[in-house]
């Protein structure tokens, strides 16, 4: 394992060695260490390589990320994984407000809570939460999954698009357009699929699926009110 | 009782209820939707018609037309980026989506944009392969909906602009109906085919100045300090966006007035809210230099440039350099009156058709149907628009020669006199005859 002190030798450094890397190379394992909580930590990678974070960490990391794991060893801070296309982000603590915010692909996976607009305008990122999400999550979310082991707070999936929710615990509050909906045999099967790569111990059949009622698609008079 | 007829009075129509008026009253009760369509302000704002400039005399001495050089180079993003922009003019292609325009009519401005010696700008749905090959430069929009926003694209970028806000719709975001929602645009967006697409009027990630710095400081870590960072804000509070722009860490900041045009967005929004182009740029001139920045944060103004003497007048103001949107639409064929039968079929006129949300666009530009696409010819449109900019460039420098300035940034606002007192007023230089502006420091009013 490389290990990289981002405090002696500041963010600059650090991508400029992880950008560096690509599919052929043999220094796969990395770790991050005197973060400070510092902004941006692993942002941009574009390598099949896992890097480790050790305590918590500022804005955006692991932003827009493709191929790589970024393990978050502590809590992590505002828009983590925004804007991700492929790869892993796992936060052993807490992600703050707006986690995996327009991220297209892969999977991000919080083992506390998420805060506020967790997965706002996501498009097509897996989110997997072990706790509960905050207020407004899913607001405009396009497409992908949030699975959630807890609770959610109020006005979840407002005016989202084709993204879906799967929530164990109770949601305070659905946003609008957003609403309950069937639970048929391929989101069981996707939710087995997807808390086992999450690494979470869940029945699938105990949580309730909710999605776009798809009411607001259109411009109506009579909606009006809705928006 | 006398049979003589009573006099009737001339019927009057109301100042206040103008058939204009009166027709949008009907309108809304017939469908109860607010009226969306494209384009800027249509209202009559002080602009740079009311700004003459003085050209020279005995205390300035002119340079000779043709003979003199009169450079109209610039450099955008010196202050950060590895790799700054090198433009041979400074007239910029503004930002228009791929969704709202054709494939063909982006390629188009990238070709008129490259073969003039400018950039051009992507829009609020990604960088489509077409726009990227034939723009040399071109600028990548960050916006709110990060629609097809990927690092890919962002690292194949010259420069990176961060919308915040456009001169059409402070405070709003885009509008993409469902007739202009293809396959393709539906792909590109990650969104439901035919639905109504309102984009997000607030960035996602951050909001406030502290919030937009760490944004620019991970955009720069992602394409590795190389390319420069804009600020795209409309002309709301220009002193504190410029401020809170430059603040933040932006290499640039594009300014954009309320006849800056859009895609489509609420009348209300694009006649009500903003303010005129040329009420922006002193104050935002005025941020730049509190800060000392002038000249090393460039301004780029838009917001209804049209001509040579548009670009002269707005950098004799102060800016770096003008972006042009609705104009270069124009140029490559937009609202041409050799469509004006088609355009009367949508009960519209040439020059005045704005319903580019319908996606019935007679000249083939702001639409996403194959059949009406074919009427446009990119390379022709390209063509159009390199020599619309290079006449543009003579004309600016012109008037620069006559000023007696041999490079465009050296025209100054003491080339200038209004011709209003408003005009006066918002470009501070005196009303023509006089030696004084509403607001002159140490005079009374």
């Amino acid at each position: 394992m490389q290990t990289f002190d981002l405090g002696g030798k500041g963010l600059r450094a650090l991508h400029e060695e992880l950008y560096a890397l690509n599919g052929t190379t043999n220094s796969t394992a990395w770790e991050v260490v005197n973060t400070k909580g510092a902004h941006a930590i692993a942002c941009g990678l574009d390598a099949p390589i896992e890097v480790t974070v050790r305590g918590s960490t500022g804005y955006y990391c692991g932003g827009m990320n493709q191929q790589a794991t970024v393990i978050v060893d502590g809590s992590a801070g505002p828009g983590t994984g925004e804007n991700m296309m492929s790869g892993k982000i796992i936060i052993e603590g807490d992600a703050s407000q707006y986690l995996g915010a327009t991220a297209h692909g892969g999977l991000i996976v919080v083992k506390g809570n998420a805060s506020s607009r967790c997965g706002i305008s996501m498009k097509g990122v897996n989110i997997v939460v072990q706790g509960n999400i905050g207020h407004m999550s899913g607001f405009m979310a396009q497409s992908g999954n949030v699975v959630v082991l807890g609770d959610a707070g109020e006005a979840m999936g407002d005016s989202c698009y084709e993204a879906r929710f799967f929530v164990r615990g109770e949601v305070k509050s659905l946003g609008a357009d957003c609403e309950k909906k069937e639970m048929r045999p391929e989101h069981i099967a996707f939710l087995e699929e997807i808390l086992a790569e999450a690494g979470f111990d869940a029945k699938p059949e105990e949580f309730t699926r909710y999605g776009s009622a798809r009411n607001l698609y259109n411009f109506d008079v009579d909606n009006a009110g809705d928006y | 009782m006398s049979d003589q007829k009573i006099p009737h009075t001339t019927p009057r129509m109301s100042a206040t209820f103008t058939n204009d008026v009166n027709s949008d009253i009907r309108r809304a009760a017939a469908t109860g939707i607010y009226d969306i369509r494209g384009g800027g302000a249509k209202r009559r704002v002080p602009n740079f018609d009311d700004l003459l400039f003085m050209g020279a005399s005995i205390s300035r001495y002119p340079l000779e037309g043709y003979r003199e050089k009169c450079e109209t180079s610039v450099t955008i993003g010196g202050l950060h980026a590895k790799n700054p922009i090198e433009l041979d003019i400074p007239i910029t292609i503004a930002g228009m989506s791929f969704g709202a325009l054709s494939g063909p009519a982006k390629e188009a401005l990238g070709r008129g944009a490259s073969a003039a010696g400018t950039s051009t700008t992507t829009g609020d749905g990604g960088m489509t392969p077409e726009e990227r090959g034939h723009s040399d430069k071109l600028v990548y929009q960050y916006l709110p909906s990060r629609y097809g926003m990927n690092p890919n694209d962002l690292r194949k970028a010259d420069a990176i602009e961060i919308v915040v806000g456009q001169g059409a719709k402070p405070g709003g975001g885009g509008m993409l109906l469902g007739q202009k929602i293809s396959d393709r645009v539906a792909e590109m967006r990650n969104l439901p085919k035919g639905i109504d697409q309102r984009s997000a009027c607030r960035h996602p990630d951050w909001t406030g100045p502290d919030d937009l710095e760490i944004k620019i400081l991970e955009l720069r870590e992602i394409t590795s300090w190389k390319v420069p960072i804009y600020v795209k804000v409309a002309g709301a509070r220009p002193y504190y966006d410029t401020t809170l722009a430059i603040k933040a860490g932006a290499d640039a900041v594009v300014l954009d007035g309320m006849q800056g045009g859009t895609a489509a967005t609420q009348d209300v929004f694009i006649e009500h809210v903003g303010q005129p182009t040329l009420a922006i740029i002193r104050p935002a001139v005025q941020a730049l230099q509190d800060l000392g920045m002038h000249r090393k944060v460039q301004l780029i103004l838009s917001g209804g440039i049209r001509s040579g003497a548009d670009v002269a007048k707005a950098m004799a103001l102060g800016a770096d350099a003008v972006s042009i949107g609705t104009a270069a639409m124009i140029a490559i064929g937009d609202n041409d009156p050799k469509w004006e039968a088609e355009y009367n079929k949508l009960g519209t006129t040439a020059g005045a058709y704005d319903d580019w949300h319908e996606g019935q666009d007679p000249a083939g530009i702001t639409t996403q149907d194959p059949e009406l696409m074919k009427r446009f010819d990119p390379v022709e449109g390209g063509r159009r628009l390199r020599n619309y900019l290079k006449v543009m460039t003579l004309e600016a420098q012109t008037i620069a020669r006559a000023c007696g300035k041999n490079h465009l940034h050296n025209l100054e606002p003491e080339d200038l006199v209004a011709l209003t007192m408003e005009a006066a007023a918002m470009a501070q230089v005196p009303l023509s005859g006089t030696d004084w502006y509403p607001g002159k420091p140490g005079t009374n009013f």
